[in-house]
Formats: C-alpha cells, structure tokens, sequence
C-alpha cells in the first residue's frame, strides 16, 4: 500500500476533516491507486528542470499603493454563520 | 421558428431589427427551460424575475437604438462564477448559502454587454469531477441520452447549451471542464489561455489552471462570448495585458497556409474509443481539404500529464479550500463548542466525497517528507510539458487531437473508480499544465448517437487562430446542426 491508513488519518488532521473507519480503508486505497499511479512520474529524469508554478510569464504585477473603496463590513459579514456588533463570532478559544 | 432554437447571433439579428424582443426570447427560454428541466436537471438556480427585469431593460435601450454585443441575449454562468445577489453554491453542501456580495469581472463584463442572465448551472462540487455526478444537488442528464452523463464538471452548462436551456453559457476548465462536457454534449467550448479571462470573482479550485471560457451553439457565438470576457483585469494578478483581437472577424476562406499537428501519442493512447478516432480521422480529411497542412508530432511528456495534474491540482485545492472554515461564510456547524471541533466537523459535513478526496491527496504531496516526491516532481515534469508544446510550434500553428478517449458514459459507471474517471482527461489536462488555449467542436456522433468533439489549441494568446480553424471546420461539416430530441 502507498499510503498506510495511519497516513490518511495524520493527513485528513492536517487537513481538518474527520474520518470515519469506512472513510479511511477506502481512502487509504483510493489514494493509494492514485499515488501508485503518480509514481509513473519517477520514470522522468528532472535532474536540473526549474519547476513551473504558472504557466504564462508574468513578472510581479506591482500595482500603486492607493486607498480605494471596498465593500466594507456590513457586506463582508453578510455571508457570517454568526455575527455581532460588527465581528465574527466564533466558538469560545481561551478559558476564562 | 422556436426562439429558444436560436444561435445568439441569429438572435442579435432579429433583436436589432426588433422583429422580436429580448422579452420575447427570454420567456421562451424561460418556457424551454420549464419543459425540460426535470429531464435534464441543468440548473441549480433559476432566476426568472431578474432576467425577465433584464430583458425589459434591454428592450428599452434597443428601442433607444443604444445596442450593445449581447443585448437581450439570455445566457447562463456555472455556478461558481459569483454573481452578486444571486446565490452561487459550488454545487457544494458548504456553500449552500452563499449570496456573493459582488460580481465577478466576467458577470460585470456581460451585464455591460446586455446580457440577460437566466440562473447558474449544475457542475461537480469545486469543479472537481468530469460527469457532474459530484455535484451535492444533482447530477445533470446529457440530452442526447438521459442515462448518460453531460461530461463535466461544467455539465450543466453543457447540457443547457445543447438543449436550448439558454442561448450561451459561461464555464471553467482546470483539466477540461469546459472542453470534455462541450464534447459529450455535441457544443463548442473554448479554454481560453491562462491569463486572457480575469479569475475575479471565479471561486478558486486550482489557481494556477482554472480558466473561465464559453460555451456556446456554434463557433461565432463562442467568438461573440470571447470578445466580451477577454482583457485585462488588475484585480487579478495573473490575469494579461494584452490587447483583444476581434474575435468574431475570422476568415472564412480555408485554411490554407496553416500547420496543424497530430500527436502521434495520442493515437497511441489506451483505451481510444475507435469511433472517436475515427471521428478524428475523418476531421484530419476535412481540415486537409480546406487546405491545411497536417503533419505528425511528437509530444513525449504528453503521457505523464495526468499524473502530474493530479499532484498539481489537488494541493493547490487543498490550500485554496481551507478558507471554508464555517467563520465567514457558508455552512457551519452550530454543535460543536470548541473552534476546532466547528472547524472539522463543518467542514466533514460540508464537503462531499470527492472534494475530501483531492484535499487529502493534496495536503499529503504538499506534507513535509513528501513534497519533493511529489509536488516538486509534478511541477518539474509540468516544465518538461510545456517544453514539449514549445518545440512543437516552432512547426506547426495548431495542434488536433481527440477531446476524450470515448463518447458519454452512463451516469454511475465510474462513480466508484476515481483513476479511471481522471483518465478520461487525459486529452485536455496538458493544456491546463502549459496555460494554452483551446476549443471542442462537434466532429461526429457514435453509432449510439452520441456526440463526438475535436479538440483543436494553439500558442498563448491565440485563440483567434483556434477559433478560425473551427469555423472554417464547423462550416465545412453540418454536426454543430443536429440537435437532440428531448
């Protein structure tokens, strides 16, 4: 197996998603095809390739720094789950 | 004469000579869209009071004489184009909620231009998929053959273009998300290259491949799609600086004095239906007989392109969806008391399987220990891939090839195989990697009368040259005029 059942439950944690027992022994094949596969990438020799991370060649797209209007906060809370006085709320971090 | 039946050309016509209304033309796509949808399940959101208010508007300024490229022209967008005040999901469970607060420079670009805009369409859930079979809301029919799947994950789009659903639509394409469904469904859609169409306001699925592009009836209307999204956008950072041709002004006059090349890899590929390839082959004789020059090339790292796609695109959408936290917007679940349980719970319940799948495999390639194995080796080889497409047009203007190995397959036949639902992309991915432009333009149909597209790209930034091609193709053939029976 590519992928050990321990490795999808490290990563799904990185990730943020909890898995069930079904979840994992299907993903930790899935995946495990999926990566046996991505092995055919081995057969390339890379020594010396600059990886490309886009494809079109831009230099840095360096802009004024100027204030500008922006949709303020009333429209970027909109979308919030749970809202108050102008802030996001979410569940409590620190123990009084 | 049936309204919703018209190209959005035919329909500029007899809209600037008021001989109909865009009111007119939008109720009977309206109509059409009532009729079918339970057949085809195109839509996820149908908005028919703001188009109907859209078309009223158009009409006033047409009567004023004030016409402008897509007066009137009802037209959908997939739903992941944010489109303000109307709700745009992803197809997703998570974003099942979201109202964007703002248009994309796509959506600005066509309520400029006129446009009426009908409802957002079906596709995967983020894009991620090639049958729309991952949307969370449902999975769209292709109207040639209802048990069969539209291609994806723009399938709705797809599927809405060719059943008369809306005259154009707006999709995007990661691996061929707009190519491979305009396939399946017998319509012609263009990849534009990476950088013509601004990424404002698309949500991100991978963002160094996502492209917005249209779908259409036919080749002109493609053109008239192009020539209102194409440009500039400096709220968007990779988007290009480089001036818009028109689209619409190609040559009708053959191909000759074009090169176009024939991957000989692909003719090797496992798998190639022989009806598509026969398909292809017959395209190849067409082409010949407008004068074009086809000559056989070799693109050696073609091979490994779905491999590397599938390192490249899944990290870059597991970084790219981790912003769905249930903080800002969307789907949250309210249970869970502490932050990091609300994280992981909201985001197990939100995303469906596939979407976990790919945030997995992504965060595994980017994890310490295996980044080099993986992303780094994909992005290396993804180098080697656009060194390939270089070399090739120092010979050659454009390059042919099938969109997909085999014509629709039937909805849940790769449902549980997720390998071999990514070789079905084996065709278009390798654009994506190397940023270049192409097109699906119907060749034929298979014995089972099921549409088959010829994929036709070209350098950076040539669209115009892939869009001549394939009208002079589309005029030479009469596939794009089929239409299916519903």
């Amino acid at each position: 197996m590519k992928i050990t059942k321990d490795e999808v439950v490290y990563t799904a944690d990185l990730a943020r998603l909890d898995l069930d027992e079904k979840s994992i022994n299907r993903l930790a094949e899935q995946i495990g095809d999926i990566l046996e596969y991505v092995d055919t990438l081995n057969s390339v020799d890379t020594e010396g390739i600059t990886p490309t991370s886009h494809a079109v060649f831009l230099s840095n797209a360096f802009r004024e720094d100027e204030v500008k209007e922006s949709i303020g906060a009333d429209k970027a809370l909109a979308n919030a789950p749970e809202k108050e006085d102008g802030n996001f709320i979410v569940p409590k971090v620190i123990n009084s | 004469m049936k309204l919703h039946e018209l190209t959005i050309h035919e329909a500029c016509g007899l809209l600037n000579k008021r001989d109909i209304s865009s009111q007119e033309l939008t109720r009977a796509v309206l109509d059409r869209i009532e009729s079918v949808e339970k057949k085809v399940e195109a839509y996820i959101t149908i908005d028919a009071e703001t188009a109907v208010k859209q078309a009223e508007l158009a009409d006033k300024e047409i009567s004023k004489g004030n016409i402008l490229p897509l007066s009137g022209i009802p037209l959908s967008v997939k739903d992941l184009i944010c489109t303000k005040g109307l709700r745009t999901t992803c197809a997703s469970r998570i974003l099942d909620n979201f109202t964007p607060q703002y248009d994309a420079f796509v959506i600005k670009k066509l309520k400029k231009a006129g446009a009426v805009i009908v409802g957002k369409t079906n596709m995967d859930e983020f894009a991620m998929g090639s049958s729309t079979e991952n949307s969370a809301v449902k999975t769209t029919r292709n109207p040639w053959d209802l048990t069969c799947i539209p291609g994806g994950s723009s399938g709705g789009s797809a599927a809405a273009v060719a059943a008369d659903m809306c005259l154009g639509s707006l999709g995007s394409d990661t691996g061929g998300s707009i190519r491979q469904p305009a396939s399946h469904c017998g319509v012609v859609g263009m990849k534009p290259t990476y950088g013509r169409v601004s990424r404002f306001g698309l949500i991100a699925f991978a963002s160094s491949l996502d492209q917005i592009g249209p779908l259409a009836k036919d080749v002109l209307d493609c053109a008239m799609l192009m020539n209102v999204i194409a440009g500039y956008d400096p709220a968007d950072s990779t988007s290009v600086p480089e001036a818009v041709p028109d689209y619409t002004s190609f040559s009708n006059k053959g191909l000759s004095g074009t090169t176009i090349g024939i991957p000989k890899e692909y003719n090797e590929t496992k798998g190639l239906d022989p009806e598509v390839s026969g398909a292809v082959k017959n395209a190849v004789k067409v082409v010949e007989a407008l004068g074009a020059k086809c000559i056989e090339i070799t693109l050696p790292h073609t091979k490994y392109a779905v491999a590397a796609y599938y390192v490249i695109a899944p990290s870059e959408a597991s970084s790219n969806l981790a912003r769905y936290d249930g903080v800002k917007y969307g789907f949250r679940d309210k249970e869970k008391n502490s932050l990091i349980d609300m994280y992981r719970s909201t985001r197990t319940k939100g995303f469906g399987a596939e979407v976990q799948r790919r945030i997995i495999l992504g965060t595994y390639s980017l994890s310490a220990g295996y980044y080099d194995a993986y992303y780094k080796k994909a992005s290396q080889v993804r180098t080697l891939i656009m060194e390939d497409f270089k070399n090739v047009f120092k010979s050659c203007d454009l390059i042919l090839s099938p969109v997909t190995p085999t014509p629709a397959f039937k909805i849940g036949d790769k449902v549980d195989d997720p390998l071999t639902m990514y070789l079905s992309d084996i065709f278009t991915i390798s654009a994506n990697l190397a940023g270049i432009p192409g097109i699906s333009v119907p060749c034929g149909f298979s014995s089972a009368g099921l549409p088959i597209g010829l994929q036709l790209m070209g350098r950076h930034f040539e669209e115009k040259k892939i869009l001549t091609a394939a009208y002079n193709f589309e005029q030479a053939t009469d596939f794009h005029k089929k239409k299916p029976e519903i």
